[in-house]
């Protein structure tokens, strides 16, 4: 028992520390990898290489966290039409689920019309949903090969790569996406106009 | 409706047949129902409750729509709820590839990244470590949505403004969790992600997970619901519900953000100039009359209280204000206590219609000196088609026949 109301008194001590002071955590995660705290609880374990393999599955727009392989979008044509193209139409833009291709300088219309071509910032961001999250009642059920090649086809469906060209770790990243700078920060509060 | 005069202090306590009488006049209805009361045994005691089989209050969803409902939203029934917490059964829904079935035994939580020791939490663990409970609402971010073309033709406030809850959840602080890991220096952001069949994933900034943000495992005093991430979900208090991500399995600390699909395509909000804002992720101050609303129809000359909720993802409302004359003038509403940061605040205002066409509407304003802004304001500035982020002033018309319908095209 004296173990156990030590252990709950250095609780209490530690919780009014975080939250009097989430400067506190910041500025302790500040001070840089060799001179990070030791943990205060000592409850987690360490995760396998296996399990973080497993789940570490995302792909940020320099490429990191792309699977070896590579497709184009001849071959993604293929793919398209087994696994895309009942929701997609055959062209992308058919439907009845979300339009892929066209909306090129519609932004700024009354009817705009937000794509891959004309709206997503980044190539590398298609790979990544189409890998974790498509299609949508099978995710996670294509090769990277039929990844990188259905990319590759709704890239190319507007306009953006060849039907040749190969989409691969090196390549993906260096796509320069038509809206890649059309996003801003957030202004507000905006309404009622910031006082000057 | 002689009842829905003042009598006696029971009226103000809200007990006995005055108060019945007082909203069935919000519904235009007029006999009180005869005494039935039960003389033989009740029911036996059980393990589970559930509701009386009168009451079928329920969240809406289109059923009418290409949208798969594994991907749908359903709405919370903001008309009969009541106070402040939204019963678990109700809150609201958005789902992104559906509602997995996670058996919490074989669910854990990574964390890794920019970090000196990864760790890997089972939910008993978590468990152990020590807990925060706090009442938040939690709103979409493409609640209301639909004004934004200056006034929908939806009628009521469940499917207009539905898609806003709150709950008392009950969690564990990141940064407690993060502090056992040891964040590296350089760290900045940190990637959230869902074990749903999509693997639901956005980046949240370093300052905010080190603030406020909980893992969340109870909802209103027992599990999280399938519906709202069991058994673990990311809250991140004030800000809009797409980003607390749910039925929580990694969180990855990084230096930059993932630049997901739902933080880049989805939920960024397009401006007049074709620009997109982006990382728009606190809920600006609203407010909306629930009660009465769309849907209802008034008696002339009988009392009928107006309530709502108000609520700011900045901070704490400090005052709510209501008009029943189209607005040229406006009355504070009186704030039921307790009024909590980031939680839906109940507001109440006694009223009594007159029988002439109005606008009735609220207000409200928060503790950093913001106030709820008309609509059309809020259209100026952002056009027709940024889709996310609408709290402006929600109007309804009474028309001469006590009818109460959206007010925000007239």
């Amino acid at each position: 028992m004296a173990t156990a109301h030590k252990g709950f008194t250095l609780t209490i001590v530690v919780c009014a520390g975080l939250w009097g002071a989430s400067a506190r955590s910041a500025s302790l995660s500040t001070q840089g990898s060799g001179q990070v705290p030791a943990p205060t609880f000592g409850i987690g374990h360490t995760p396998s290489p296996d399990r973080l393999k497993q789940i570490d599955i995302d792909v940020t727009p320099d490429g990191a966290g792309l699977l070896p392989g590579s497709g184009t979008a001849a071959k993604g044509k293929d793919v398209f039409t087994r696994r895309c193209e009942t929701c997609h139409g055959p062209t992308g833009t058919e439907g009845p689920q979300e339009t892929l291709a066209g909306g090129k300088g519609s932004l700024a219309t009354a009817k705009p019309l937000k794509t891959v071509g004309s709206y997503w910032p980044y190539a590398t961001t298609l790979w990544d949903y189409i890998n974790r999250a498509m299609p949508f009642d099978h995710p996670s059920t294509l090769t990277a090969d039929e990844v990188y090649s259905a990319t590759a086809y709704v890239l190319f469906l507007n306009g953006i790569v060849g039907d040749q060209d190969v989409l691969d770790q090196t390549t993906l990243p260096k796509i320069q996406m038509p809206n890649r700078n059309g996003f801003v920060s957030d202004p507000r509060p905006d309404v009622p106009l910031k006082k000057k | 409706m002689q009842q829905g005069r003042f009598r006696s202090r029971r009226w103000f306590l809200g007990f006995g047949a005055a108060w019945s009488a007082a909203l069935v006049a919000c519904r235009g209805k007029s006999d009180p129902p005869a005494s039935a009361e039960p003389r033989a045994l009740g029911a036996a005691v059980s393990p589970y409750g559930s509701r009386s089989k009168y009451e079928k209050t329920a969240r809406f969803f289109n059923q009418n729509t290409k949208v798969p409902l594994e991907e749908a939203s359903s709405r919370t029934p903001l008309h009969d709820t009541y106070g402040i917490i939204t019963p678990s059964s109700l809150h609201f829904e958005r789902h992104h590839s559906g509602v997995p079935e996670i058996d919490p035994a074989q669910h854990t939580l990574v964390i890794h990244g920019l970090v000196d020791r990864p760790l890997e939490f089972s939910v008993d663990e978590l468990k152990r470590l020590p807990s925060v409970s706090r009442i938040h609402f939690l709103e979409c971010s493409g609640n209301s949505g639909g004004e934004w073309r200056g006034g929908s033709t939806e009628s009521d406030v469940q499917r207009i403004h539905g898609l806003t809850s709150c709950s008392e959840w009950t969690g564990v602080p990141v940064a407690t969790l993060l502090h056992e890991c040891g964040v590296h220096a350089d760290a900045t952001w940190v990637l959230a992600e869902g074990a749903d069949a999509g693997k639901h994933d956005r980046s949240i900034p370093m300052k905010k997970i080190m603030g406020d943000a909980l893992v969340v495992y109870g909802q209103n005093g027992e599990p999280l619901r399938p519906e709202q991430g069991y058994p673990l979900r990311l809250l991140l208090p004030g800000w809009e519900g797409n980003a607390n991500v749910k039925w929580l399995r990694r969180l990855k600390v990084m230096n930059q953000p993932a630049m997901s699909r739902e933080e880049t395509s989805k939920y960024t909000d397009l401006m007049p100039d074709g620009t997109a804002r982006q990382f728009t992720f606190d809920l600006e101050a609203k407010s909306i009359i629930t009660r009465p609303s769309g849907g209802d129809r008034l008696v002339a000359g009988t009392f009928c209280e107006l309530t709502g909720i108000a609520w700011t993802g900045r901070g704490t409302i400090v005052s709510v204000e209501l008009t029943t004359d189209g607005g040229a003038t406006w009355e504070k509403a009186h704030l039921q206590t307790p009024v909590l940061p980031i939680a839906h605040t109940r507001f109440r205002f006694p009223w009594k219609w007159d029988g002439k066409e109005t606008i009735i509407a609220s207000r409200c304003t928060d503790d950093t000196g913001y106030t709820q802004p008309p609509l059309p304001e809020l259209i100026k500035v952002r056009g027709m088609n940024s889709q996310y982020h609408n709290n402006g002033i929600q109007a309804w018309k009474v028309a001469s026949d006590g009818t109460i319908t959206n007010g925000n095209r007239a």
